[in-house]
């Protein structure tokens, strides 16, 4: 009798010591499938939400400059890794709402990307301009790429770079006009293949969802540079060429996103430099085949899931609406106003609802992406990047 | 709320404006000048929140650079203001900086440079 009620209190503050062991008690195990970060970017703060709750769990603070934060999703979808401006790689435990290791790995980065294995986290940076890659657990520093010089010799700024099948990664030099293709299946000795002379300020690039094609958006001239990741020796090539006309192209005030989102039934949405358009390729052989007139320069065109909208979002002064494509008919069939600068919009993961992050009003509304009706609001401090969990498994982040 | 708060601020900003023709005509957009025409508070919390928000979606929230280039007291130490204001009104053609005159008058453009010089735009 003594020993079963010594045991039963030895049980009793195991327990205790578990529940002080972080937020989660073994009553409340749980996924991750539909957790994800929002970013406060003038805080340095991201918020844990929970989009079947549609609510936000915790506050993480201590990431440094979020301005431009972007974050990838370690393939068990536990881990973040938020990329910072100044440099920061903060590693952030969903489960356990806090941050699991922190390095400042350069002076200035925008984004990065995780390897197809999950096992190499690399970041593109400002400055120095170049690519660091790191292991995605202890995030040691594996390899470093400086960046072949602009035109004014500096190391370019390193955008749009993405994960693509096979260990690799892509990205684009801004001032200098390159693409690159970094096999990093041996991380710390990474192989790099440059093709020279894509065209003038690529300012961002995606990996299409099915990891074939990059596609790099250009800021200097009217097109987009495409590469075949199947057949990277037949070199880049130039898409929608001079779409703009020759016309002079308005101010840009907020340069436009790519990322792998835009495809939707076989074609491509993408937004147009300097024109309120959205411009619609054929995947099969990237020609164009419409333009979609919207309120403003699109920032985001992001397909839902099953690729029946897009949604767009506008720069500077048109960031207070969202646009509704419906990619059957390209037509705007909605317009929202969702809020003071619109920064960004993520889909649950099968696309029902999509959240939307309004800057200048400090929250988050959440949308029925059938009805458009808003069924959340959440409150948010400075909110910009929406970041779930779903694109831990895809293809180009 | 917001709209008596900006319909004040433009009304400020018309007598500002008037005020300060002869002078910005005769003088061009000395940043001293635009002190004197400092825009009302309401509206001096917008164009602080434009710089580190809008501004800063190129050169960093903190104004460190990114895209464009540092704003920091000390990387613009070298450059006259009347150069800023212009830059700021007119961008930089042939680079991704755009001209902000539709949403910035010109004393309004000194007075941001005269923070940006002091290394003072996230104290308030």
């Amino acid at each position: 009798m003594r020993a079963d009620g010594r045991a039963r209190i030895a049980v009793a503050c195991l327990a205790l010591a578990a529940s002080f062991a972080g937020p989660l008690p073994a009553q409340d195990l749980r996924g991750t499938g539909d957790l994800g970060l929002v970013v406060e970017r003038e805080r340095g703060r991201v918020l844990v939400v929970d989009t079947t709750a549609r609510a936000t769990l915790a506050a993480i603070e201590g990431l440094g400059d979020l301005s431009h934060a972007s974050i990838v999703y370690s393939r068990d979808a536990r881990y973040a890794f938020v990329f910072g401006r100044d440099g920061g790689l903060t590693r952030v435990d969903l489960l356990r709402q806090r941050i699991d290791r922190r390095v400042v790995q350069a002076g200035n980065s925008i984004g990065g990307a995780i390897s197809q294995n999950g096992r190499v986290v690399a970041a593109q940076n400002y400055s120095p301009g170049g690519i660091k890659l790191f292991d995605a657990t202890t995030l040691e520093l594996l390899a470093e790429l400086p960046a072949s010089p602009g035109p004014d010799g500096k190391p370019s700024k390193v955008v749009g770079l993405a994960d693509a099948p096979g260990g690799r990664f892509v990205a684009s030099l801004f001032d200098a006009g390159e693409i690159w293709i970094i096999d990093a299946s041996n991380p710390r000795v990474p192989a790099v293949r440059k093709f020279p002379g894509v065209g003038r300020q690529p300012y961002d690039g995606l990996v299409t969802p099915d990891g074939r094609w990059y596609i790099a958006g250009l800021f200097g001239e009217d097109g987009l540079a495409l590469l075949d990741l199947w057949h990277p020796e037949r070199g880049v090539r130039r898409i929608l060429d001079r779409y703009g006309r020759g016309e002079e192209k308005l101010p840009v005030y907020k340069m436009p996103h790519l990322r792998g989102w835009a495809i939707a039934g076989g074609f491509a949405f993408l937004p147009a430099i300097g024109r309120n358009e959205v411009l619609v390729v054929d995947t099969r052989d990237w020609r164009e085949v419409a333009r979609v007139p919207v309120a403003g320069q699109p920032v985001f065109a992001i397909a839902r899931p099953d690729g029946r909208q897009v949604w767009v979002n506008f720069a500077l002064p048109d960031n207070g609406r969202v646009q509704v494509i419906d990619t059957e008919s390209r037509q705007v069939v909605r317009t929202l106003e969702p809020g003071r600068a619109v920064l960004h919009l993520e889909f649950t993961p099968r696309g029902e609802e999509v959240w939307i992050s309004a800057r200048d009003d400090d929250r988050v509304t959440v949308y029925d992406t059938a009805s458009f009706a808003p069924v959340a609001t959440l409150a948010a401090d400075k909110p910009s990047g929406i970041f779930f969990t779903s694109r831990a498994a895809r293809i180009g982040f | 709320m917001p709209v008596p708060r900006r319909l004040a601020g433009a009304i400020v900003f018309a007598v500002v404006g008037w005020a300060g023709g002869p002078a910005g005509a005769a003088g061009g957009s000395d940043a001293g000048d635009a002190m004197a025409l400092a825009p009302d508070a309401a509206r001096q919390r917008e164009l602080l929140a434009l710089v580190r928000h809008d501004c800063g979606s190129c050169h960093g929230m903190r104004l460190t650079g990114g895209l464009g280039p540092a704003l920091t007291a000390e990387a613009l130490r070298a450059k006259p203001a009347e150069g800023l204001v212009a830059t700021i009104l007119g961008g930089r053609p042939g680079t991704a900086m755009p001209p902000w005159r539709r949403f910035v008058s010109e004393p309004e453009a000194g007075w941001l440079v005269a923070r940006l010089l002091a290394g003072d735009v996230h104290a308030r």
